[in-house]
Order: C-alpha cells, then sequence, then structure tokens
C-alpha cells in the first residue's frame, strides 16, 4: 500500500469518525428536544395556566403562581438590568473607548459572563435575605440583574462599535452635543443589535435557576408581592421534577416545555432581526 | 468568432471543447473553449475580472471540486488522459499540478515544514532526502539565501514577498509537471513583483506554466503564449508578441489598448 | 443647558460601567467575610478535609471539590471528541444543506436552561446508567455525561466558529499539494485555529465546573469520595444547591460561603487563563 492510499484510508476512517460523531451529539441534543416537546405538549393543558400550586394528588393543580412569579422576577431584573447596561456599555464604547479602564471592565465582564450563576445567589442571600430576614422576590431580581448586567453591557458595547464612526462624526459637524449623537444617531445605528442583545440576555437570566434557590425561593401560590418569596418556573421545576409524586413530575415537564419555548422565541426572534439587519 | 492558433511545441494540456457551470448557476462560465498549454513555455490568461481566466485555471487541479455541485463538461488533456473524468485521481492530479495563488498561503508552521509538507504528504520521512529536497526548492525559489539562518522559524514572519516565494518554493519541491499561477503578485509591492516574474520565467525550464494575472504588461512580460479571455469565452489565443502588436480580433486590440477592463 | 446634560450623560455612564467593577469586588468581599468563621475553625484543613457532617460541625470540603474536578474532568473527556467531530462536520463535511440548519439547532441547544438538561438527566439517563453500569444510577458518572452534553453545544459551536476563521485559500494550497480532506484538518484548520480551540474548551470547563442545575439532579449529594464512578458525590455547586437553605448554625452557613468562594476563585482562574492567554482580542461567545 502507497503511502497516498493510506492517507485515502486514514481519511475515510477520519470523516467516518466524524460523522459518527456528529450524529451522536445531534441524536443526543434531538432526543432532549423531542422529550421536552413530546412530555410538555402531553402534560400542557388549560388548567396549567389557571391553576395555583396544588398539593399532589389533586386535579386543580397548575402553574399559573409559577408563571407570574418568573414573569416579575424576570420582568424586574429586565427593567433595572437592561438600562444599567446599555448604559455602561455605552460608556465603553463612546467614553471609554480603547482606555485601561474600559478594557479592565470588558474583561471583567467577560469573565462575569462565564461565572458560576449559584455564587451570585450566594451573594445576593448575604446581602439581601439575611438582613430581610426572609427570601423575596426582589432578591430573586436582584440576583438575575447581576447576572444580566455583564450580557447587555458587552452587547451594547460590542454593538455600538460596529456603528461606523463617520455617523458620528457626521452628526457632531452639524454642531449636536455628545449626548444627542449618541442618543439619537448611535443608539438608532445599532438598534437592531442592541434588542438582540437583550433578547439574547432576558433568555439567558430567564433559564436561570440556581441563583434563586436562596433568593426567591418557591412558593407554591400565587403571590405578587416581590418582598415575599415567589415561585418561578425554573425552581418550581426543580422541586417538583425532584419530587416523587407522578402529577407533580408532570407538571414539571408542562414548565420545562414553556420555559424552553418562550427562550428558544426570544432567541429566534434576536437572530431574525440581526438577520434582517444584514440582509439590508 | 475567435482565433486560435495552433502551436508548433509538443503540448502539455489540451483542452477541448470545455464548459463549466457553477454550482446554482443557470448558464455555464465558460463555454465551449479549446486551447493548447505549450510545455516548458508560459501561458498568460488575460482579460477583464469574471471573464472566466481563474474558473479556467482551477479547473487544471480540480479545484473546483471542493465545493460540491460544480459542474464540468469536455476534456482537459493531460499525458493523454482527461483529466476531467470522474476516476481521475484528484490527489496524483495536485501533485502533478501545482498551484500558487493570489496571496500567500504560509502554513501555520516553520519555513522548513512549509516546504516540506507536500512532500511528507506523499510519504517521504527520510531527514537528509526532505532536508536536501526543502534546501533545493528553497535555491530554486531564491529565497535559500534569506532563510537558511531560520528555517525553524514561523513562515508566517516572513515578508509578503517572500512568502510568495516560499509558497513557490513549497509548489516546486514535489516537482510537478505543470505550475498554476492566479495572480500570483497581486498583493505584492513592485520589487517583490519583479522578483517574482524573473523565477517565473525561470522555472519553465522545468515545468509548463500557466498564468492568470489582470495585469497586461506582466503578461507581456513574461508569458510566450497568451489567452484573452472575455465573458467566459477564449476570444483570441495566439503569441504573445503577436497579441500584443498585432492583434486579429478588435476585442482584443480594444482591450490591450485600454478601451475597455 | 445642554452642556449640562452632556456631563450629565457622560459622569453616569461612566460611574455604572465602574460599578462592575466595584460590584465584582464587592462580591469577593462578601463572600470573603462570610466564610471567616469557617477559615477560623478549620483553616487550610476546610480543603483537604474528607468529613462533611454537618449534624457534628465538621465541614470538609475535599469530597466536593473532588466531586467537582472528576465529573467536569469526565464531562469534557466525553464532550472534546464530540465536539471536535461536530465542529468538523459542521464547517467542513456537511453539505450546504445541512450546514446552515444543523448549525443553528445546535446553537439554539447551547441556549437551552441547563436545569432542562438535569431534568432530562435525571428521567431519562439515571435509569440508562442504572442498567448499564450498575449503582442506582445517581452518580458521579451520571453527572459527568449529563455535563458532557449539556456544554456540546457550546464547545462545538464555538469549535467550529474558530475552524471557520482558516481562509478558505489556505485550505486550497494544501489541497492543491495533493492533501486529502483529513491533511487539511490537522495540518492547517486546527493549527490555524488552536488559539481559538483550546480557549473555547478552557471556557467550557470553566463554565462546567460552575455548573449547578445540570448536575445537581443526578449527582445525590454524597459527600464521599469514592473512586467508584457509579457511586454517588457531590460537587461544590450541587452541595450549595442541596444545603444552602439548610445551614443552621454559623458555622454550616460559613463552610457553605467558603465553599462559594473557592468555586468562584476556581471558575475566575480559568475563565481567564481562557480569556487572556488564549482568546485575547476575541470576543467571549455568549
Amino acid at each position: 500500500m502507497t503511502h497516498t492510499q493510506k492517507r485515502i484510508i486514514i481519511n475515510k476512517i477520519v470523516m467516518t469518525l466524524s460523522t459518527l460523531s456528529a450524529l451522536i451529539g445531534i441524536g443526543f441534543l434531538f432526543w432532549i428536544l423531542a422529550i421536552l416537546i413530546f412530555n410538555g405538549m402531553d402534560a400542557l393543558s388549560w388548567t396549567i395556566f389557571s391553576q395555583e400550586g396544588a398539593p399532589p394528588g389533586y386535579e386543580e393543580s397548575g402553574l399559573k403562581h409559577a408563571l407570574i412569579g418568573q414573569l416579575m422576577i424576570v420582568g424586574v431584573a429586565t427593567l433595572f438590568g437592561v438600562p444599567l447596561g446599555i448604559l455602561a456599555g455605552t460608556y465603553l464604547s463612546e467614553y471609554g473607548q480603547k482606555s485601561h479602564l474600559a478594557e479592565t471592565i470588558r474583561d471583567i465582564s467577560d469573565i462575569m459572563m462565564s461565572a458560576p450563576s449559584i455564587v451570585i445567589g450566594a451573594f445576593v442571600y448575604a446581602i439581601v435575605v439575611t438582613p430581610m430576614g426572609h427570601f423575596s422576590g426582589w432578591a430573586g431580581s436582584i440576583a438575575l440583574i447581576i447576572i444580566l448586567l455583564p450580557i447587555i453591557l458587552r452587547t451594547t458595547d460590542d454593538m455600538l462599535q460596529l456603528v461606523p464612526s463617520t455617523l458620528r462624526e457626521a452628526a457632531f459637524a452639524l454642531g449636536a452635543p455628545k449626548y444627542k449623537v449618541i442618543m439619537q444617531v448611535v443608539y438608532r445605528g445599532a438598534k437592531a443589535g442592541i434588542l438582540t442583545g437583550i433578547l439574547l440576555g432576558v433568555a439567558r437570566v430567564a433559564g436561570e435557576t440556581a441563583p434563586l434557590l436562596f433568593t426567591s425561593f418557591n412558593d407554591n401560590f400565587l403571590s405578587t408581592d416581590m418582598t415575599d418569596p415567589m415561585a418561578s418556573l425554573t425552581v418550581t421545576m426543580y422541586n417538583y421534577a425532584t419530587s416523587p409524586y407522578e402529577d407533580w413530575q408532570k407538571i414539571g415537564w408542562a414548565a420545562a416545555f414553556i420555559l424552553s419555548m418562550f427562550i428558544l422565541s426570544l432567541n429566534i426572534i434576536g437572530r431574525l432581526l440581526l438577520f434582517k439587519k444584514k440582509g439590508r | 468568432m475567435a482565433t486560435i492558433i495552433d502551436i508548433t511545441e509538443e503540448k502539455e494540456l489540451e483542452v477541448k471543447n470545455f464548459e463549466f457551470t457553477y454550482a446554482g448557476a443557470d448558464a455555464p462560465s465558460i463555454k465551449t473553449l479549446n486551447m493548447p498549454i505549450a510545455k516548458n513555455s508560459i501561458t498568460a490568461l488575460i482579460g477583464p475580472s469574471g471573464c472566466g481566466k481563474t474558473t479556467l485555471l482551477r479547473a487544471f487541479n480540480r479545484m473546483h471540486d471542493l465545493y460540491p455541485g460544480n459542474k464540468y463538461n469536455g476534456e482537459i488533456l493531460f499525458k493523454n488522459r482527461n483529466i476531467l473524468a470522474d476516476r481521475e485521481d484528484l490527489i496524483k492530479l495536485r501533485i502533478q499540478i501545482g498551484m500558487i495563488f493570489q496571496k500567500p498561503t504560509a502554513f501555520p508552521m516553520s519555513i522548513f515544514d512549509n516546504v516540506a509538507y507536500g512532500m511528507r504528504l506523499q510519504g517521504i520521512k527520510n531527514k537528509t532526502e526532505l532536508q536536501d529536497r526543502v534546501e533545493k526548492a528553497l535555491k530554486d525559489a531564491a529565497i535559500f539565501k534569506e532563510v537558511k539562518e531560520r528555517l525553524k522559524h514561523d513562515a508566517n514572519g516572513l515578508s509578503g514577498g517572500q512568502q510568495q516565494r516560499l509558497c513557490i518554493a513549497r509548489a516546486i519541491a514535489v516537482e510537478p509537471e505543470v505550475l498554476l499561477f492566479d495572480e500570483p503578485t497581486s498583493a505584492l509591492d513592485p520589487i517583490s513583483t519583479a522578483g517574482i516574474e524573473e523565477l517565473i520565467v525561470e522555472l519553465k525550464e522545468k515545468v509548463s506554466i500557466v498564468i492568470v494575472t489582470h495585469n497586461m504588461q506582466q503578461a507581456a512580460r513574461v508569458s510566450d503564449y497568451t489567452g484573452f479571455m472575455y465573458l467566459g469565452e477564449l476570444i483570441e489565443f495566439g503569441r504573445t508578441e503577436d497579441i500584443f502588436v498585432t492583434p486579429k480580433e478588435r476585442l482584443t486590440e480594444e482591450y490591450i489598448t485600454g478601451k475597455f477592463g | 443647558m445642554s452642556v449640562i446634560i452632556d456631563k450629565i450623560f457622560s459622569f453616569a455612564t461612566k460611574y455604572i460601567a465602574i460599578a462592575i467593577l466595584f460590584l465584582v469586588a464587592w462580591i469577593f468581599t462578601v463572600l470573603f467575610q462570610h466564610s471567616l468563621d469557617a477559615m477560623e475553625a478549620f483553616g487550610f484543613d476546610f480543603i483537604t478535609e474528607t468529613k462533611w457532617a454537618p449534624n457534628l460541625e465538621k465541614f470538609g470540603a475535599l469530597p466536593a471539590i473532588y466531586g467537582s474536578i472528576v465529573s467536569t474532568f469526565l464531562a469534557m473527556l466525553l464532550a472534546v471528541p464530540l465536539a471536535i467531530g461536530v465542529a468538523i462536520f459542521l464547517s467542513e463535511l456537511a453539505p450546504a444543506k445541512l450546514k446552515s440548519p444543523v448549525g443553528v439547532s445546535i446553537e439554539l441547544l447551547a441556549a437551552i436552561p441547563s436545569v432542562i438538561y438535569g431534568m432530562w438527566g435525571l428521567f431519562y439517563f439515571v435509569p440508562i446508567v442504572r442498567d448499564v453500569f450498575g449503582g442506582i444510577g445517581i452518580s458521579m458518572l451520571t453527572a459527568g455525561i449529563v455535563l458532557s452534553i449539556m456544554i456540546l453545544p457550546f464547545m462545538a459551536a464555538v469549535t467550529r466558529d474558530a475552524m471557520n476563521t482558516t481562509p478558505d485559500i489556505l485550505k486550497e494550497s494544501a489541497y492543491a499539494l495533493g492533501g486529502t480532506k483529513w491533511d487539511i484538518i490537522k495540518d492547517i484548520v486546527i493549527p490555524y485555529a488552536k488559539a481559538g480551540i483550546i480557549g473555547s474548551f478552557i471556557l467550557a470547563l470553566g463554565r462546567a465546573i460552575g455548573e449547578t442545575m445540570a448536575v445537581t439532579f443526578v449527582m445525590g449529594n454524597v459527600h464521599q469520595i469514592s473512586t467508584n464512578l457509579t457511586a454517588p458525590a457531590t460537587s461544590i455547586p450541587v452541595t450549595l444547591a442541596n444545603e444552602f437553605t439548610e445551614a443552621d448554625t454559623s458555622l454550616y452557613y460559613s463552610s457553605l460561603f467558603e465553599l462559594s468562594l473557592i468555586l468562584l476563585v476556581i471558575s475566575f482562574t480559568i475563565i481567564s487563563i481562557a480569556k487572556f492567554y488564549f482568546l485575547r482580542n476575541k470576543r467571549l461567545a455568549s
């Protein structure tokens, strides 16, 4: 066998292995997706949306409390995290630029984006839950804000930097003050990108469970008081799935399905936004 | 009507009724093209961008096969066989027909390993043989003196002109019979360009050369034969001095006098 | 007037940005302060002690540290070859029609919350591990496998992106010398994208070691060091998730904070290595 023949055979083997590993990897992932859809659709019903949590064995058991709790915790986190993140990102791109300070903030934010979220939960437990004396929806939101902030900051920074500097210069040349240039020209130029960043960031924190375990904790009933412990889809999912009751486990799958669909939709919308922008 | 002369030299390659269609395209990019490539001489392909000269060049070593869906028709004869045939051994073909690209393509490895790469692919492991052939290739590519002290250094540390000569050394190290040059000096400064042109002319003693260039002076300076292409057709093919001094076709004349392009 | 607004705007953006740095410093400080009781009580023994017995007020972090390291190592062992395979498939092998749909699905799967991977692991993978490898199915091995599946999409997507940065012309020149696809991948694409690939693996490692929900379901939270991979185990995040709300004494509470601090320091270190050593000038994929 010549060397070239050997190479051709090795090539075939490796390519087969690669295709195989791709099939295995993709197979696993689609398995999870299939299970999620199958179990989720099976568990979905109107009661899931209309009823609060109930003890195991009750027919009228749903996720209304967790859905509303989730929306409130994530909503409040978005309400604070997004504007703060955008402003901080604006500093990096428009004022700090390549300065030492700006680069340090970028680096630290990048690291924070991958830092373990459960540690953020522990931190918020120490600074919010302990002083208050009990778990609360606020504590959950604060934990999520801390996770959301670096994500929004970095995407805003990146997206603003994509706006051509000639656009800024043209606005300055008309005598506009810097804040107006930023608000009216730069933000507008980066609108789609920032929006995508927000959607992906919110999708990311909406799936967080670990930092909520000991901040917002859980509540099996509907509560809209952010100073009280509050249910979320993720923590409810965890509690129900690890419970020994089959009907609770089933509701857990419904929660998993609803949450995944929400997160996937945000991701898909975000991508479409960016795609449309690129297409133009 | 096209004017295509016959050549007196031995033919290294012969293009016969060649047609090429890119994947997904309705119309062919090259239409019924006939042309000889003379042995141990330099054939230049010129024409405005989009005329199909690079497309034709990349058919000689079947580069188009890297991207699925591209379609060849007709024949390209090389050593009495049609290299467009399905059963063609592309690895062997590409060893026999080497290629230099429009930008230097130093691999992410040392200077020595770059030049040895093609030989190693063929299974040559003997250290002295590799050393001798790398040295010879570097000498033939007129770059040995500049790099002999730093053969183990990363090839990306070389200048653009040096990298391009390194790529030529890498291509000739496997002793091909044909070398394809795809606008080899388009990324280089005038001094490096002159060096590469000189080298190409020297190389024709050993190999047959096809060069695509957007630079008409370059074609006039280095080539023995010139083919002028326009909109996927070969308009005129002849001896370089004839093409540039007494073109037979009106289109050729207009192109070389700069009326379009 | 607009001069004043201009000042306020630049001032506000700047101090909000700087606040991020203070926030991170604050996180470290708070975790440190709350760990002090445990540090005073156990000193350095905390990380070498193998016994974790809340009822005896004895806290040793070694089983959790061991579990974090072993489960992450297992996950990497499985995920790295798979991720490379998927990345090669996506960047070099897949027909054009498959590339983009498969690539996008992988990216979307990377967005699925880890709690769902954990749930899948509990209901579908635990029984398989029990049947195939024995034990109760809740084990270090299960945690490693579920973790590997969870980090796979991220790793594959980033590895593919790194491989795709190899210029076509470079690959073509290697093909022009008679290389096969595999020759081109191992000699050109992987060396060219090396820093990006290694960086993304280390980054995935940093994320995996701090991952909570994917493993909490399937690890068992048993503080023991066992070489038997099918035995239940624990990791730092698993311990935190299970025990934080149960800490009834200040020493217990403080020990959990010391665990958090250790985890944060480990992750920060790993992610920094990935970022500063391999991914300099490259944005971390989110």
